[in-house]
């Protein structure tokens, strides 16, 4: 079955969707608005045979037929205006701002319990390359704090993310706790200026106990690893995870290179391929499933 | 009293210092230290995490004791000097900085990536909004020329920052370096901000390096009582406050105090000497972040490879303040030849 959808947003992310929708079996892209008239994005949607807006959400609610399914890539405050009017209107809304009107989701790990949600939430970059691997470990042995190190390219991080990066550190941390399943989360995000730019890169240390069963870890992140890049191409393990004695605990440590598609966005910036991809597959998941 | 220094020393020990004492410091220690530097008549104190706020983790090392809890010991201790704190948008978060000054320090010192200022805006508001007076901090500033800096410090200073620095985070700047980065800073600031300088000795220059900053017009300088920091350390201030005196600077520190302070107090406290070895000079030739330095041994020892070529490749991959997670990966690759 294919559901139809906009995309709400023609910025770096909104575009870099549009990409991966069009490849998608089940999803097919049919309007996306904006509100620059020049925005490459627009052009770029309607070559491929979009209808496109620049009124925003107000203009994309007049169109009929109405879409399935919105992907919201504006801001956190637009989001959580247009919101209730996705869902007065019936349209199940998958939000790539840190709005956080709906449950948050990762998927492989939690979009199973939220199928059926009006509005979901795709957390952070970071939270969505990192959370996993914390479930991955947490599903095999207690983890009593996680602890994750993202470490993106500078050109990548838009202004969004820089006047917002405790909303990050904080939301990301959460995700590590509520959907990782760790007793305590701790999220650190660096930018670095690097030229050529740097490949994302996140690292991820869980607290579990000496007696854990390092074999099982090390499997169930492998595993995981691989259900991501079925979606994600380019997220790989840089390396086998480390044990490593601290205090009383042993630490598991996982590092993980994120690189892009490249589709509208540089390779170099897997944080926000990662958003894009995660966004497709959870749009995905809830074509399959009813409405709510 | 104060408005009669020409410029004011900060004292990074218990900060800077927290990264050679691999962030061990008790609250004894603080408190013996704090007391012996405010008799001195140092001005101002940072008390930290070596990484600031919120920097007690796997990736940077976890504090022996809460930081919170040693900045209320310093506050509770300090009859005439105020204690600052550090923070980096990124690893600590804006509920910290409300906790510290919930705890009773009162300067604010917000540190970034010398081209990432812009992070920091919405901390500067919130310090500004809670009365704190504020600081920023341009890390590895040897990494840009001058008028990139300057276009930064701007920034910073927009958001409500007091006093921009220059701060040598990797001990990498010589002499005319450091004078033209302050220099393009205090023009760009003019009246708006005042400008600092944070040595680091992995050359050797932190006294020269900060008199220079002065001449160019820096009114803050940070030092550490008998180097105390990370690296190599950072410029002594008991060394700072001799040359100051002679050159007729007047810093409001007591030179025979301040010396017995970094003799009986401050070394005790430290698990050895700051020492401008191997390591230390190649971090300063190769502008490696300086808190890097006792990674790098913890890991030569885990993998059995060379911390020098540890550092030296974290040089090459121009990694900044904050990536220690990746040395590992660095030593792994080094393992694996």
């Amino acid at each position: 079955m294919t559901v139809t959808a906009a995309i709400v947003g023609s910025g770096n992310i909104g575009t870099d969707l549009l990409y991966k929708l069009l490849r998608s079996p089940v999803i097919e892209p049919r309007w996306m608005a904006g509100i620059d008239p020049e925005s490459p994005g627009l052009r770029l949607a309607a070559s491929h045979g979009l209808v496109t807006g620049t009124g925003g959400a107000d203009w994309l609610l007049s169109q009929e037929p109405r879409p399935d399914l919105v992907f919201e890539a504006t801001s956190a405050a637009v989001h959580r205006a247009n919101a209730p009017r996705y869902a007065v209107a019936g349209i199940r809304a998958i939000d790539l701002t840190p709005a956080a009107v709906g449950p948050a989701v990762v998927p492989e790990v939690n979009l199973g319990e939220h199928r059926d949600a009006a509005n979901v939430n795709l957390i952070t970059c970071g939270g969505q390359a990192t959370i996993p691997i914390v479930h991955a470990v947490s599903r095999v042995t207690p983890v009593s704090y996680a602890e994750i190190v993202a470490s993106v390219a500078s050109r990548s991080a838009g202004p969004g993310t820089r006047a917002n990066i405790d909303e990050f550190t904080r939301t990301t941390s959460r995700g590590l706790e509520t959907i990782g399943g760790a007793a305590r989360g701790k999220a650190v995000i660096v930018l670095n200026p690097a030229e050529p730019p740097l490949i994302m890169r996140d690292t991820v240390f869980c607290a579990v106990s000496p007696d854990a069963d390092q074999a099982a870890v090390t499997k169930s992140i492998v595993d995981r690893v691989s259900e991501i890049s079925a979606y994600v191409p380019g997220y790989r393990l840089l390396d086998e995870p480390q044990y490593d004695p601290v205090g009383d605990q042993l630490r598991v440590g996982v590092f993980v290179e994120i690189e892009g598609a490249g589709d509208y966005l540089p390779k170099y910036a897997g944080n926000l391929d990662i958003m894009t991809a995660a966004a497709t597959r959870v749009g995905e998941e809830l074509a399959g499933s009813p409405d709510h | 009293m104060r408005n009669l220094l020409d410029l004011r020393i900060t004292d990074s020990s218990l900060r800077d210092g927290s990264h050679a004492k691999r962030h061990q410091f008790t609250v004894d220690e603080v408190t013996a230290i704090v007391r012996a530097l405010d008799d001195a008549g140092v001005p101002v104190i940072e008390v930290t995490h070596g990484d600031g706020l919120g920097g007690s983790t796997f990736t940077y090392g976890f504090s022996r004791t809460p930081e919170q809890e040693l900045i209320a010991a310093a506050v509770a201790t300090a009859t005439r000097a105020r204690i600052a704190f550090l923070m980096l948008p990124g690893v600590g978060v804006l509920d910290d900085i409300r906790a510290a000054a919930g705890n009773g320090a009162s300067v604010c010192r917000i540190a970034t990536h010398c081209t990432e200022a812009d992070i920091a805006v919405q901390h500067f508001g919130i310090a500004r909004d809670l009365g704190l007076e504020t600081v920023g901090f341009l890390m590895m500033a040897h990494s840009r020329p001058p008028e990139a800096l300057a276009e930064q410090a701007r920034i910073m200073a927009d958001a409500g920052c007091q006093c921009v620095y220059v701060v040598d985070s990797a001990g990498a700047l010589v002499l005319d370096q450091v004078g033209d980065r302050v220099a393009a800073l205090v023009a760009e600031l003019g009246d708006d901000a005042q400008v600092g300088f944070h040595g680091h000795e992995n050359l050797g220059l932190g006294v020269a390096n900060s008199i220079i900053a002065y001449r160019a017009g820096a009114k803050q300088i940070d030092g550490s009582t008998r180097r105390f920091g990370a690296g190599a350390g950072n410029t002594p201030v008991e060394a700072f406050v001799g040359v100051c005196d002679k050159l007729g600077i007047r810093t409001g520190v007591d030179f025979f105090k301040i010396v017995d302070a970094a003799e009986d107090v401050v070394r005790p406290a430290m698990p050895g000497e700051c020492k401008l070895d191997r390591m230390a000079l190649i971090m300063g030739y190769a502008g490696v972040y300086s808190s890097f330095l006792t990674h790098a041994y913890t890991l030569a020892e885990r993998y059995g490879v060379s911390g020098a070529e540890i550092l030296v490749r974290a040089g090459e991959r121009r990694l900044v303040g904050g990536q220690e997670d990746q040395l590992i990966t660095i030593a792994r690759e080094l393992a694996a030849r």
